[in-house]
């Protein structure tokens, strides 16, 4: 009733949250790796847009070049882009931890921007399609609107990626060294705890999360090597909203944000765009340390 | 009496030099533990107490000499392999986590071998904590918390306790409490080196005591022979 004295079909204003929804999903998947990155290792992952492409072209590759599907990606490219990510922090960016944040973000932005060119060098950029799953092909009618089934399922696998994060760093034991070592490395070394396996497997950890974003967005998207550089530009607002270092946080912000972006897409589409940063100007503003950041 | 023992001291410390960056603060550290020992480091503001646990911890950014506990020499270790040997570390800042809970504070630092107290039996010695185990770490008084910081490196195993000056800012009678703990530990057979400025609490739970002076160990008292030396103890921390 409301919807149409407003002039707004309910399926014009479902189908714009549910799209804003979904881009939520990856907003949160990413930024929730971005946060637990920067609070251990002191890093801002630049690479994380780079390997969260990444995700999706190894899946594209695993397909055409093994003849191995989906289900089998969805778990194998998100062990491969950790394993890159532990290379990637093993020889270099460990030589940057005693060092400004800038040198990190320097690091990681020269190694987007070489992965990034690597990709578009081999496979152009017009971008390469994925199928949907069969199993999660087609779609429900609910009614008020037609919810395609691979979408709903980005929603579920995110949010459940999401929950298992949250509860793995914040209720156990390994996710307990890690909050001690955000704060104060040097101590928890000094109980006899491995900070720098810790580091590794955290960052190995983060652009993992990375990855499987890109292997849920290879279907939808299409596989191209500029995809996470046009999306990590938001998620570091999103982060940057969020406050760095918050793991509920980055995961409820990003959730936020995408469907304020799909609100502004109905309501007033020109700002669509800029929402986020406009959002995000506001926040520096009044609370630089992010909505659920800790002041410093 | 306990110089005169034949056995090896439990740690040792010869010739240790420390330095933080530039900065050279431990210019030739001696002394030795005993197993089952309690032993002060007294000495002035910035005379190289807190350096010089942190250099037997590893902590400290560059050292030489050597710290050999239970035989092994530990001069070139990282701070974790240290720990694995069976030091535990008590720093002056005491080091609670705000991000986690009491109980996750209590449960961070792994067990390094059998013969740590069981959770029970800390909890039957800080009661306190039993009951604000759901807090968040930081939110505990100040007494609670050097407590806590105290609690959580008995269950590891650790057979030599370092403790960084542990009545600092605190009321007197949190100060009795902590004495009467650090006896219950002597008690249950845990050797410890104690960082302190206020030496009538040293004197009440400790056997010997090293004066610290400008990066030196420059005296040793025994805890028996504390009143016949007063006005010399008096002179070195120039109460």
């Amino acid at each position: 009733m409301m919807f149409e004295l407003l002039g707004i079909p309910p399926q014009v204003l479902m189908g714009q949250l549910l799209l804003g929804l979904i881009n939520g999903s990856f907003y949160a998947v990413l930024s929730l790796g971005l946060a637990v990155i920067f609070g251990l290792l002191n890093i801002i992952n630049f690479a994380h847009g780079a390997l969260y492409m990444m995700g999706a072209f190894v899946a594209w590759m695993l397909l055409n070049y093994f003849g191995i599907g989906y289900w089998w990606a969805l778990i194998l490219a998100p062990l491969m882009v950790g394993a890159f990510g532990i290379v990637l922090e093993r020889t270099m960016l460990s030589r940057l931890y005693k060092l400004d944040h800038l040198y990190g973000l320097l690091l990681t932005f020269g190694l987007a921007l070489i992965i990034q060119g690597l990709f578009r060098n081999y496979y152009g950029i017009s971008g390469l399609p994925y199928q949907i799953p069969a199993a999660l092909s087609g779609g429900t009618n609910l009614g008020f609107m037609f919810l395609p089934n691979y979408r709903a399922w980005v929603v579920v696998a995110s949010a459940v990626v999401c929950f298992g994060a949250w509860f793995m760093i914040e209720k156990t034991r390994l996710g307990a060294y890690l909050r001690a070592a955000t704060e104060n490395p040097t101590l928890v070394g000094a109980f006899g705890i491995n900070v720098p396996l810790l580091v590794m497997l955290t960052y190995g950890f983060g652009v993992a999360l990375a990855g499987f974003a890109g292997v849920l967005a290879a279907p939808i998207y299409s596989v191209n090597p500029n995809m996470g550089a046009d999306l990590i530009i938001v998620v570091f607002a999103v982060v940057v909203i969020g406050g760095m270092g918050s793991i509920m946080g980055a995961i409820l912000t990003g959730y936020m944000l995408g469907l304020v972006e799909g609100l502004a897409r109905v309501f007033y589409p020109e700002g669509s765009a800029v929402v986020i940063f406009v959002i995000m100007a506001i926040v520096l503003l009044i609370r630089p340390e992010g909505l659920c950041g800790r002041a410093a | 009496m306990r110089d005169a023992a034949p056995t090896l001291p439990l740690l040792r410390v010869e010739g240790l030099q420390g330095w933080y960056g530039e900065s050279h603060v431990l210019h030739g550290i001696d002394f030795e533990v005993h197993e089952g020992e309690v032993v002060t480091l007294l000495g002035r503001n910035g005379a190289g107490k807190t350096s010089t646990i942190l250099g037997i911890m590893g902590i400290l950014p560059r050292r030489a000499g050597s710290v050999r506990f239970d035989g092994t020499e530990t001069v070139d270790m990282q701070p974790r392999q240290i720990a694995r040997l069976g030091i535990a570390i008590c720093p002056e800042e005491r080091g609670i986590f705000s991000s986690l809970s009491v109980e996750e504070n209590l449960l961070l630092p792994p067990r390094i071998r059998d013969g740590g107290l069981s959770v029970d039996r800390i909890y039957d010695l800080f009661p306190n904590l039993k009951e604000r185990r759901r807090s968040q770490g930081t939110k505990l008084s100040g007494g609670e918390q050097q407590m806590l910081a105290i609690a959580r490196i008995l269950r590891t195993g650790a057979r030599l306790l370092l403790l960084d000056e542990p009545t600092e800012g605190l009321a007197p009678v949190i100060v009795q409490q902590i004495g009467r703990t650090i006896q219950q530990l002597k008690k249950e057979g845990f050797t410890i080196v104690l960082v302190e400025q206020n030496f009538r609490f040293a004197a009440s739970v400790a056997d010997r005591h090293y004066v610290v002076d400008q990066g030196r160990v420059i005296d040793m008292i025994p805890n028996a022979d504390l009143d016949a030396n007063i006005d010399k103890l008096h002179a070195y921390l120039g109460v």
